[in-house]
């Protein structure tokens, strides 16, 4: 078995899981679906460097490094993405503690109605 | 003047009436009636050089790079609208000074007429078409303030929405007509385009480019199919009728046609379209115009009519249809302005402008019947006055012009048309004025005080003036059409004169007006016929479109974005899915490049416990802390798998990142219920699986065969590589890439960091201070709480691991250029270690003993950050130009100052202010009323003795 097939197999399944459980109805599993994303992403966009053993970028004798660039972007990305489950988590709990319901999913109403009531 | 100062002056000016409000109406109408003056006299100033036949040009370039610079032109067809629009706006701004009530606001009417009237000089001045699209725009939201100013009548406002709405939709199709001709000719200026007539004719895209611009044009003017907004636009003030509808607004589609005659006109395909739809607007406005009884709905229709006579004489592609096209716009508008005030005074004191309430008004208003008859003759085409001439000259066009086959049938038409246009120009004037007086008028009619007559008395000056010496008006036109011609025909040398001896269109003239005073006399049975004859009512069918729209796009919009989260995510998924599956199958893939690279038993359990940890997730998403419990050992394998595949500084900020985001799940999940309820079918959970595995299979599918495959040209990152010592200064590539090669994008993404930061802190704000707060202050701990909050071990441990971890952070921080580490990974540790303090020795001690506040930490970052990029402006160096130097100071050995450091300061600072910002606005929603926060770090102090047993509010006794 290859590491590149240890890989996508990881970034596929990680992707599946993060997938399935956005989907689901209440936030908190939907916060973990997008932390598993992010991972997905994470790794698939460190993987468009393709895969080094033991060859960091950092300048020494050696001749062949590590594709630093996908590194640099995704080191931001694991920064920012904590920015945003953050964000993703206290738009969450407002909407719990102001509801006292997680759900994800806005009632069903007829959309007119709540139009009229809002104006 | 400058062409600049001409076309800035109403927009400036634009401010003033509605600041001069309260000056009382004199001073609002005189300041707008100044502005108007200066700048009609900055054009005059323009006026030898006009004559002389030069283009004034001038501009500025704003957006060279997509061809969109502000350059304004005069040319002798430029000058003319301009001189139509601001000549007839200084009457029509005198005029409504005296028609506006004391109600109406004053201020707000001259802003928006100000602001119509920069926007019409701005198209008949631009030079480059991209400028003249933005003030088409301007003049249909303009207009639409204008047409809609009298809010309180329901009319007003439907007048207002239809004329926008049609207005608009022809702008979007000019817009596009207009980027093509520019593509076309290769530019967006006016001048050039106008030189590149064979070039633009033979494209395969003209003749999308005409229709597009042609369905801006006849929008605009008001031209078969799209007439039927005029009418409805006369809900308006007469002043806005007697401006935009007969000088300007609906001059912009003529003037517009005009414009691009050169390189439009003379194709079959030109001469099929337009000549058509102006042959058929001129017959059937003239047709409705004689059924109207209002007398503003009458000179609306008549309007239509005669652009429909303009638009056709353009069509036909001739010279001299062009001249006759121009001579007709300069007569209309004099006589239809005057029409349009006579009409407004005829409303102003009978207070109706029903026709068949009136009769008999020549006597009482002996003025303003004059007036009305001079102009109304004009318009039927009676002899001596400025209307004969141009409608001569058309029906002399259209003597010549051939549609379809049968020579007679343009010639009959427009014959047709002038005979019902002199029958309701007849009928204005006797059904009015004429006839015996009547005693159930309204209101006492009077003729109005000189500041409402003289306005349109003006107009009829040049009426009979021209009507009368026609040479006098011939150098003129002749001018204007040689602009309108440029380089594709010659000026007709037709002289412009009352008699033209026994000419057809003499003849066709004679025919008309007859006809028309028939039609008069059997005016009564024909009006009984055309009631009892079924017709299409344009404001049902516009109505009736417009509510088809809109339940269409409301079904689009409620079937799509129902409020519910989980419907956008599947459709945004399967999307991506299936658009990445059309790229598969329509791209190529080449073969494998790369062996794959053997993997070993440790790097093999490594997965399986990354798989399994999600799986498990999956499984037990349910159980909430479970599942944060499994989402750490993904997160911690995946560091590790950074390690493994060379990436030190992405593991070390993953496995960081990992800790803050567990606390701040935790935090959140205080509040949260800790299980998930069953909710969805099996079905659904079917259906959400089907669409995870194919999202799964997706990314597995596309990440193996790229890592089975080289790059298919050289990575950039060989010069990263080539570069980070020699020009960074730094042997970490990763952090020279962060702070230097890329140093623009961390920049911004720190401040993105903050800006997350900032939101969370505000929506714990708003929380806080709502309702929510009273919930939270008296809630309920679901669990049973530890019997002591803060432990001894823990305050004590964190305490001696701070300076520690402040050590560590510092030399991650100072390593970071040429080791793993670096400002991001070291704010991170720092932050690490301030919220160890929050856990172990309480919200209020940490707080207390807080120097800087987090909002302030993270602006100092992103200052420091943006000093330091705009400190190399200093020395003629773009933003964020890095420098280092190696000093040495004795003792020590050399080391290396690099600009570089300063800025990764900045991202460290930002960093721990965003973090901290973040968790703590977190904490803070955790506090309770009955809980007191504790002053002292421990709850357990041998040494003080104040702990009250009995006292409820001694977190001792919580949880127990």
């Amino acid at each position: 078995m290859g590491l590149e097939l240890l890989v996508a197999s990881a970034i596929g399944i990680l992707t599946a899981a993060g997938m399935y459980l956005v989907l689901r109805l209440r936030t908190f599993p939907v916060i973990m679906g997008i932390s598993l994303l992010t991972y997905a992403v994470n790794v698939f966009l460190f993987a468009s460097g393709r895969l080094t053993v033991s060859a960091p970028p950092i300048l020494t004798d050696a001749t062949t490094y590590a594709d630093p660039l996908p590194q640099a972007l995704v080191l931001t990305a694991i920064v920012i993405s904590f920015g945003m489950t953050a964000v993703v988590v206290m738009i969450a709990l407002g909407a719990y503690l102001g509801a006292n319901d997680d759900e994800v999913n806005d009632p069903v109403t007829d959309p007119d109605d709540a139009v009229e009531k809002a104006t | 003047m400058s062409l600049f100062l001409i076309v800035a002056l109403p927009f400036l000016g634009a401010m003033l009436p509605g600041l001069m409000n309260n000056a009382g109406r004199q001073a609002c109408a005189g300041v707008t009636f100044t502005v108007t003056l200066a700048a009609f006299i900055g054009l005059l100033t323009n006026l030898p050089s006009v004559l002389a036949g030069e283009v004034v040009t001038t501009g500025v370039n704003w957006l060279p790079a997509i061809g969109l610079n502000v350059n304004l032109m005069l040319d002798a067809l430029g000058f003319f609208f301009a001189m139509l629009i601001l000549g007839i706006g200084l009457l029509i701004i005198a005029y409504a000074r005296f028609y506006l009530a004391r109600e109406d606001n004053m201020g707000e009417f001259f802003t928006y007429l100000l602001l119509f009237q920069g926007a019409m000089v701005g198209i008949v001045l631009s030079d480059n078409i991209l400028v003249l699209l933005i003030f088409w725009e301007l003049t249909s939201l303009s207009s639409f303030l204008l047409i809609g100013y009298w809010k309180h009548l329901p009319e007003g406002r439907q007048g207002a929405r239809m004329a926008l709405t049609v207005t608009g939709m022809g702008g979007l199709g000019l817009i596009g007509g207009m980027l093509i001709l520019g593509n076309i000719a290769g530019s967006y200026d006016l001048s050039v385009i106008l030189q590149n007539r064979e070039t633009i004719q033979e494209s395969p895209l003209y003749l999308p480019a005409l229709l597009l611009i042609l369905l801006g044009a006849f929008t605009k003017s008001a031209q078969f199919p799209f007439h039927f907004w005029l009418p409805h636009a006369m809900a308006a003030p007469t002043p806005v009728s007697a401006y935009l509808h007969s000088a300007t607004m609906v001059k912009a589609g003529i003037f517009l046609m005009a414009r691009l005659w050169p390189v439009l006109a003379g194709t079959p395909e030109w001469f099929m379209i337009v000549t058509t739809a102006g042959l058929i607007t001129m017959v059937l406005g003239a047709v409705i115009a004689l059924f109207k009884h209002d007398l503003k709905a009458l000179l609306a229709f008549s309007t239509v009519s005669h652009l429909g006579l303009i638009t056709m004489l353009l069509g036909t592609g001739t010279a001299f249809g062009a001249m006759a096209a121009m001579f007709h716009i300069l007569n209309h508008a004099t006589f239809k302005a005057a029409l349009f005030m006579s009409a407004g005074i005829v409303d102003h004191e009978t207070h109706t402008r029903d026709i068949r309430r009136l009769g008999g008004l020549r006597r009482l208003m002996p003025i303003t019947f004059w007036i009305v008859t001079f102009a109304a003759l004009s318009m039927a085409g009676i002899p001596f006055l400025n209307g004969f001439l141009s409608k001569e000259m058309m029906l002399e066009e259209a003597y010549r012009t051939a549609l379809f086959g049968p020579y007679w049938l343009v010639p009959a038409l427009a014959v047709l048309g002038s005979l019902f246009s002199a029958a309701y120009c007849f009928r204005l004037i006797s059904h009015t004025f004429l006839g015996p007086k009547r005693d159930d008028y309204p209101a006492m009619p009077h003729d109005p005080g000189p500041g409402l007559w003289l306005p349109p008395a003006l107009l009829i000056i040049p009426v009979i003036v021209i009507g009368c010496a026609p040479f006098l008006a011939e150098p003129f036109v002749k001018l204007v059409t040689a602009a309108v011609l440029g380089d594709a025909a010659q000026v007709p040398k037709a002289y412009f004169k009352i008699w033209h001896g026994l000419v057809p269109a003499l003849y066709m003239s004679i025919a008309a007006v007859i006809g028309g005073l028939v039609l008069l006399t059997i005016f009564k049975p024909l009006l009984k016929m055309w009631d009892a004859a079924p017709r299409p009512e344009a404001k049902t069918i516009f109505e009736a479109v417009i509510a088809a729209a809109i339940a269409a796009a409301r079904a689009l919009i409620h079937g799509l974005h129902n409020g519910a989260f989980s419907r956008y995510a599947a459709i945004a998924g399967v999307t991506m899915i299936a658009v990445g599956y059309h790229a598969w199958t329509t791209g190529t893939v080449g073969p494998a490049t790369r062996t794959a690279q053997p993997a070993g038993p440790v790097e093999i359990a490594g997965w399986i416990m990354l798989v399994a940890a999600t799986c498990g997730l999956v499984l037990m998403h349910r159980n909430r802390l479970l599942s944060l419990i499994l989402i750490g050992i993904v997160g911690l394998m995946v560091s590790v798998g950074f390690v493994f595949f060379s990436a030190p500084d992405l593991a070390m900020t993953q496995i960081t990142v990992e800790v803050v985001t567990i606390i701040l799940l935790l935090l959140a999940l205080n509040f949260l219920p800790n299980r998930s309820p069953i909710e969805s079918t099996v079905l659904r959970r079917v259906r959400d699986g089907a669409i995870a595995l194919a999202a799964g299979g997706a990314t597995f599918a596309l990440s193996y065969h790229f890592l089975l495959r080289d790059a298919i040209s050289t990575p950039i990152s060989e010069f990263h590589l080539a570069n980070s010592y020699k020009g960074g200064g730094g042997t970490n590539v990763v952090n020279v890439i962060l702070v230097d090669f890329r140093g623009f994008d961390t920049f911004g993404e720190i401040i993105v960091l903050g800006i997350a930061a900032l939101l969370i802190y505000a929506l714990t704000e708003t929380l806080l201070s709502g309702p929510v707060r009273a919930r939270l202050l008296n809630r309920k701990p679901d669990q049973p709480r530890a019997g002591n909050m803060h432990p001894m071990m823990m305050v004590v441990l964190t305490r001696v691991l701070m300076p520690l971890v402040m050590l560590v952070g510092f030399y991650i921080f100072l390593r970071g250029h040429n080791e793993p580490g670096g400002g991001f990974i070291a704010g991170l540790i720092v932050s690490i270690g301030v919220v160890m303090q929050y856990m172990a020795s309480g919200f209020s001690w940490t707080s207390a003993r807080l120097r800087y506040p987090y909002h302030g930490v993270i602006g100092a970052g992103v200052l420091i950050a943006g000093l330091t990029g705009i400190g190399s402006w200093f020395f003629g160096k773009p933003f964020l130009t890095s420098d280092f130097t190696y000093v040495r100071i004795p003792p020590f050995e050399k080391f290396e100052l690099a600009t570089a450091a300063l800025f990764d300061l900045g991202v460290f600072l930002a960093v721990v202010g965003a973090v901290m910002l973040s968790l703590e606005s977190f904490s803070r929603l955790a506090r309770r009323a009955h809980v007191k926060d504790s002053e002292h770090p421990m709850d357990i102090d041998p040494s003080r003795e104040e702990i009250d047993p009995a006292d409820p509010a001694s977190p001792k006794l919580e949880g127990a």
